[in-house]
């Protein structure tokens, strides 16, 4: 605690440094997976092999892959743009399955009934797919915050800071208030940001809440 | 009025749904389309809004054939009630009802009052416009399929198996009703079934459908009930059936009509 209380104030900027890496490419791999996913719904013969090539991502290993971007997209090796684009890499390879999965379990009769009151293709999209698949994709979307916070650690062994930089200082100065400091601010970054889309959810879908009468005020045709 | 003109459908794999279907649907009046499932009768029905492409022939609204039409301005101009009312289970019912307003750019604030004012039309309470319609029963969503057909005051009404999915008491209940909005309203309405009593509570005219929407008969129902045209029409509106072969007794002074299984329906008044 002594190391904490000495040092806070560098944790919080870590800390934010952390969210900085984390928030956009979260969003990024959300903004690249929805449609992505949904391609694959529509065009399954397309989208199976699409869906098998964008989980392998997950395989590449972490360093290799922090070298293959600057090389690849001419970004700086030390930099955040590197290490934003490889966890977007992570991000879609994780969420474009869930994405595809949760368009597919629409249910087709109600899609039907949307397009026979007369929702344009894009109104079937914006008004009908996209929210009733929400629940489905939120629940992709936590998984791969949870992994991505704990990814961006990794950015400090090319010297990223994060919160990843607390394990490899402490390791290499033999400081183990700090190593532990490290472990436990990401976590409760994680849960932090976890508990916020789940709350996220509770307002954004409250018709999953509701599908059952509530008991007492049921009322007969 | 709706005009089928020789319209064919044949499924890429060569299975036909429809042959050279051709009929007219008088406006203002209810065209009951009855046949057991694979008759092509929701095929039919789908071709009116282009939800279905003919394969060859020609569907024409007041004259004018749907292909010219765009499709979907053409579905927001028909009201189309199908069953379980495919409502959609993340908004609540007010804003299921305003959805086709809401399409055509109505303000929100008219829309859900147009809306409110249709759930009371259909037999709703205003209160439960505000729910979802998972928090409905079966009957209060068919409703709410209704009064999300009829709020934008279509000409055209088009009703696929809309009360196949409720108990016979609420189908009955709903059928009342919308027979009474019927006489109020005036929509031309094809309805499709495969309950010929239900055809013949709704239609004023009915269509006895076989395979790929071959026309066994086609009539008023006591034209029907009185004279089917064949063996299958005979059986598939079930003149044998016992309830619907009557006789009279005179019991006490006056005529009772008794049905085939000895069961008296009512008193014949002279």
């Amino acid at each position: 605690m002594t190391w904490l209380s000495l040092n806070w104030p560098h944790v919080i900027d870590l800390a934010r440094a952390h969210l900085l890496l984390s928030v956009p490419a979260i969003l990024l791999s959300v903004v690249i997976a929805v449609p992505v996913g949904r391609l694959a719904y529509r065009h399954p013969r397309v989208g199976g092999p699409l869906l098998g090539a964008a989980s392998l991502l997950y395989a590449i290993p972490a360093l290799p892959l922090l070298i293959v971007i600057p090389a690849l997209l001419g970004t700086p090796l030390r930099s955040a743009t590197t290490m934003i684009v490889a966890l977007t890499v992570y991000g879609v390879a994780l969420l474009v399955r869930t994405a595809a999965d949760a368009f597919t379990a629409v249910d087709d009769h109600t899609r039907g009934a949307a397009v026979a009151v007369g929702h344009s293709p894009l109104a079937v999209f914006w008004q009908v797919d996209l929210p009733l698949a929400f629940p489905v994709l939120l629940s992709g979307v936590r998984v791969v915050t949870v992994s991505t916070i704990g990814l961006v650690t990794i950015g400090a062994l090319i010297g990223v800071s994060s919160l990843g930089t607390l394990l490899t200082d402490g390791f290499q100065r033999s400081i183990p208030a700090e190593v532990t400091t490290g472990v436990i601010a990401t976590v409760l970054l994680a849960l932090l940001l976890d508990g916020l889309l789940l709350l996220t959810g509770r307002v954004a879908a409250p018709w999953t809440r509701a599908a059952r009468p509530a008991r007492g005020t049921a009322v007969t045709a | 009025m709706i005009e089928f003109e020789q319209v064919t459908k044949t499924y890429p794999g060569g299975s036909v749904a429809v042959e050279g279907f051709s009929l007219v649907v008088p406006s203002h009046r209810t065209v009951a389309l009855v046949g057991s499932s694979g008759s092509g009768k929701t095929t039919l029905l789908r071709m009116v809004n282009r939800m279905v492409e003919p394969t060859s022939g020609r569907v024409l609204i007041d004259d004018q054939d749907v292909q010219d039409r765009d499709p979907v301005e053409l579905r927001r101009s028909i009201g189309y009630v199908l069953q379980a009312g495919g409502l959609l289970p993340h908004r609540t019912v007010l804003d299921n009802v305003a959805t086709v307003l809401r399409l055509n750019h109505v303000t929100r604030q008219a829309a859900r009052a147009r809306a409110a004012e249709m759930l009371e039309r259909v037999g709703l309470d205003p209160a439960l416009g505000s729910r979802y319609p998972g928090q409905l029963s079966g009957g209060q969503q068919q409703r709410v399929g209704v009064a999300r057909a009829l709020v934008p005051d279509p000409n055209i009404l088009l009703m696929d198996e809309p009360f196949g999915a409720v108990d016979p008491i609420v189908r009955r209940e709903l059928q009342d009703e919308l027979a009474r909005l019927q006489t109020e309203l005036g929509k031309t309405i094809v309805f499709v079934t495969h309950d010929v009593d239900e055809a013949f509570r709704l239609g004023d005219e009915v269509v006895v459908l076989r395979e790929r929407a071959a026309i066994a008969q086609q009539g008023t129902p006591s034209d029907i009930l009185a004279a089917p045209a064949d063996e299958f029409v005979h059986d598939f509106v079930g003149a044998g059936r016992a309830e619907r072969v009557l006789h009279t007794q005179t019991i006490g002074g006056r005529l009772v009509a008794v049905d085939g299984t000895g069961l008296p329906v009512g008193v014949l008044e002279s």
